[in-house]
């Protein structure tokens, strides 16, 4: 036994915690549940961990990955209580196992959104929302490292789908997760600057699920 | 989560600092909770979560059956305008509940200048700012920590102040208002029993009286209030609480590690240090103990590094069975050992070495003053032999960075002190040229000044500070003098410091001031961001009051201070009688080689003081 994966929810207040900080909390969850994680050598030993897809501040997630390696056997089916019980508020652990495909498979991501528009969200809007992401194409200036550029993320959106309920539009979008990675705010940043009428007061994201290319789930 | 909070906290720094869900956080049921405490650190979440006395007293206070005591940090300027912008009070972490919505409103008052931080988190939560002002019993506030050792700049902000060590105290007061809520008593019945608790500053029973210059002549006490206010203190130390189980925040803080308390007090007089002072008497905790905790705290928090908590950790009798001890169980696990307020000495230099087994990092000493004289008269029992054997040990040992701290305007200081400043700085160097193991990686040599702020309670209280335009003519000679390229010299603004000067030594009129400079929007005055001397100057002025008065200016042996219904434990005799040593450059020895019968010992209700 030496490389694993576990399977973990960030909820509540936990989305604040960021990829950095979340981190260290792993890191020192497996401390305080006495599992035998696995340092790196040298001067600065650091914990051999790293989350597959890195989620975005303030997002909520039933399905983040992250991998770890391990110095010993231990045992899988009880990891999941005894890490959940010395994580913040927040972080329960769903499941440990020995992986069996690489991270690079992770293909596509389901995300649960919520629009929420103060004065109310008719199903009409909720329709012109979906005109709107069935575009052709959605071209939008973004910031990347290497500066400010211009890029379609149309081809990064695979579903789409909305519900008006209430003052809030729900959305239910399938996007690509690497190669390229769509961070769902995009997806408000595009109406901000192509669609200002259509920005909602709120928007609030969750991932729900994690697929390969084939859009089989991904473990 | 408010909404509101929830529509906030993506646009705002460092969102995790306000929402809570920490580890090791208390949630209590709060139908079972009765009385409910918002405990308020005027300063950031990163700075009052690295707080040893708040994690104490925040584990302390929640062992309290019925009562339920939640963390408040002051939000930092971006956070603080969207939350006046949409009109979202003040709360507290665990709950999210509204401050306002608290019976009691408690604050740590550390240092000085936060204390417009205190008026800023009152306000956000919608609570008015003076005692006069909230006439019920509910909710109650007031204040505890080192500050208040001088309680009468936020006396009439404050309903009460509790001096000296909070953890029984607290419990005693929390009980008596408990008494007072469920009968029904008058905030003014309330407050002349808990003056009679013993450690309670209750502002209104005592009345400032000034003479037609100005010049405070009496602190008047009305009917029901004591004579003198004796600070509180823990008798027996070593079995005292400790939370094993703190909070391990999910963001980075500042002190981001276990921190284990080896004893409280000092034995080593320094005639300008406040702590070493109003700390007093020394109690220690047993070695064995400490491992314990140390361990404990490590499996509960994961916490990878354990800092060793003291006024001068040398001093700890048991330092060398408590880093075995620690090192026995932390080496295999990765776990180091952090040890600040080393003396400069060859004892402490191989307990570095031990500790220190990979990582080089800097050295730190405070010599605070140049030349000996000066050291003798401060009672800085440091020798220059010393200090260099010290550096000796550690250039030969691989380190090639020393920092030095001095202060400039020190009482008696003159030319040739500032000077020595600078020949200490060159015989450092010097030493580095003749010991260093490894020379190619160059040395550095850093030399740190700041202002002398004289402290209430110490042996300096009655001194004045030098003035700014003086400070900053101590600095130009010191620069001039310094000439060595790899030797830096860094000086503090004076400005925070004369102001510090003049709130730490405050009478009540000062509260006007502070209020006046909360009100032209003073707040985070310790971040340079934030700070304005401008604003509080002209704070001051709008009152009438001089700055100067309290900082610059000298006090006779008979003037009335206002702390003089303060008792810390220390009497005022025995500190006089320190400021006429150090007149005459007298040292007084270390209370282990001889107590000086300072009368803190007093203080203890069995057991003897560990000096």
């Amino acid at each position: 036994m030496d490389k694993l994966r576990l399977l973990f929810e960030k909820t509540g207040r936990a989305v604040y915690i960021s990829h950095l900080d979340l981190m260290r909390t792993m890191q020192r969850a497996f401390l305080r549940a006495e599992l035998p994680l696995r340092y790196s050598e040298g001067f600065n030993p650091h914990a051999q961990i790293s989350m597959l897809l890195p989620l975005p501040l303030g997002q909520e997630s039933v399905c983040e990955l992250m991998d770890f390696r391990v110095y010993a056997d231990c045992d899988l089916a009880a990891m999941p209580a005894q890490l959940s019980a010395v994580l913040p508020e927040g972080i329960a652990v769903r499941s440990a196992y020995e992986p069996l495909r690489k991270g690079r498979d992770l293909k596509w991501l389901r995300v649960r959104g919520r629009f929420i528009y103060d004065n109310g969200a008719t199903q009409a809007l909720a329709e012109k929302l979906a005109q709107f992401y069935s575009r052709e194409s959605i071209v939008i200036l973004r910031r990347t490292k290497r500066g400010e550029g211009e890029s379609d993320i149309r081809p990064a959106i695979r579903e789409f789908s909305v519900q008006a309920q209430g003052s809030e539009v729900l959305l239910d979008a399938v996007v690509s997760a690497q190669e390229p990675t769509l961070n769902p705010e995009l997806l408000v940043s595009a109406l901000r600057q192509l669609a200002p009428e259509l920005v909602p007061d709120a928007a609030y994201f969750r991932r729900t699920a994690v697929y390969d290319a084939e859009m089989q789930e991904f473990r | 989560m408010d909404e509101r909070l929830q529509r906030i906290l993506p646009r705002v720094q460092k969102p995790a600092r306000y929402v809570g869900g920490e580890y090791n956080q208390i949630i209590k049921d709060k139908a079972e909770v009765r009385l409910r405490m918002a405990f308020c650190f005027p300063d950031t979440y990163e700075i009052g979560m690295s707080n040893l006395g708040m994690r104490i007293l925040y584990g302390c206070l929640n062992d309290l059956p019925g009562v339920w005591c939640e963390r408040v940090f002051a939000p930092w300027g971006d956070m603080e305008d969207e939350m006046r912008r949409e009109g979202i009070p003040l709360w507290a972490l665990e709950s999210g509940d509204p401050v306002s919505d608290f019976d009691v409103v408690a604050f740590s008052l550390g240092y000085e200048m936060a204390y417009t931080n205190v008026l800023n988190m009152l306000d956000l939560s919608g609570i008015p700012l003076r005692s006069a002002d909230r006439p019920g019993l509910r909710p109650l506030v007031f204040a505890g920590g080192t500050s208040c050792c001088n309680p009468e700049p936020l006396a009439d902000f404050m309903d009460l102040m509790v001096l000296g060590e909070g953890e029984e105290i607290d419990a005693e007061l929390l009980k008596l208002y408990q008494t007072a809520l469920d009968e029904d008593w008058s905030k003014q019945q309330f407050l002349l029993e808990a003056a009679k608790l013993g450690g309670v500053y209750v502002p209104s029973l005592y009345e400032p009286v000034y003479d037609e210059n100005g010049l405070l002549i009496e602190m008047r006490a009305l009917p029901g209030a004591p004579e003198t206010v004796t600070k509180r203190i823990i008798s027996d130390f070593d079995s005292s609480y400790f939370p094993v189980e703190p909070i391990v925040p999910s963001t980075e803080i500042v002190h981001d590690r276990v921190t284990l308390e080896l004893f409280r007090g000092c034995i080593r007089g320094c005639r300008f240090c406040q702590a070493g002072y109003v700390y007093r008497p020394v109690r220690s905790r047993s070695a064995e103990k400490l491992v314990q905790q140390g361990v404990e705290s490590v499996k509960n928090t994961g916490y990878q590094q354990i800092s060793l908590s003291s006024l001068s950790s040398s001093d700890y009798r048991g330092l060398p069975d408590l880093c075995d001890g620690l090192l026995d169980y932390g080496e295999a696990r990765g776990i180091s050992l952090a040890l600040p307020s080393l003396r400069a000495d060859n004892f402490s230099m191989d307990i570095m070495q031990r500790i220190q087994k990979v990582r080089r990092s800097g050295l730190t000493f405070a010599p605070e003053a140049g030349s000996q004289r000066l050291r003798d008269a401060i009672n800085k029992n440091v020798c220059e032999a010393d200090l260099l054997e010290s550096c000796r040990v550690a250039f030969a040992g691989g380190w090639n960075g020393v920092k030095l701290y001095f202060m400039l305007g020190l009482p008696t200081e003159t030319d040739e002190d500032i000077v020595a400043i600078a020949e200490l700085a060159t015989k450092v160097l010097h030493c580095w040229k003749q010991h260093a193991s490894n020379k190619s990686r160059g040395v550095r040599i850093t030399v740190s000044t700041s202002c002398f702020v004289p402290k209430p309670h110490t042996p300096f209280q009655w001194e004045a500070q030098v003035s700014m335009e003086e400070y900053k003519r101590r600095v130009r000679l010191l620069r001039e003098t310094m000439t060595a390229k790899a030797i830096t010299y860094n000086w503090h603004d004076p400005e925070t410091s004369y102001l510090e000067a003049a709130l730490s030594r405050g009478d009540r009129r000062v509260g006007n001031a502070i209020e006046a400079a909360w009100r032209s929007g003073a707040k985070m005055d310790s971040w340079s961001e934030f700070f304005s001397f401008e604003r509080w100057m002209q704070a001051f002025e709008s009152c009438g009051l001089d700055p100067a008065f309290y900082a610059t200016r000298e006090r006779t042996q008979d003037e009335v201070l206002p702390w003089s219904r303060v008792d810390m434990g220390v009497r005022a005799d025995v500190l006089w009688q320190e400021r006429e040593r150090s007149r005459a450059a007298t040292i007084t020895p270390d209370c282990r080689e001889k107590c000086s019968a300072c009368g803190a010992a007093c203080l203890l209700k069995g057991g003897k003081c560990d000096g």
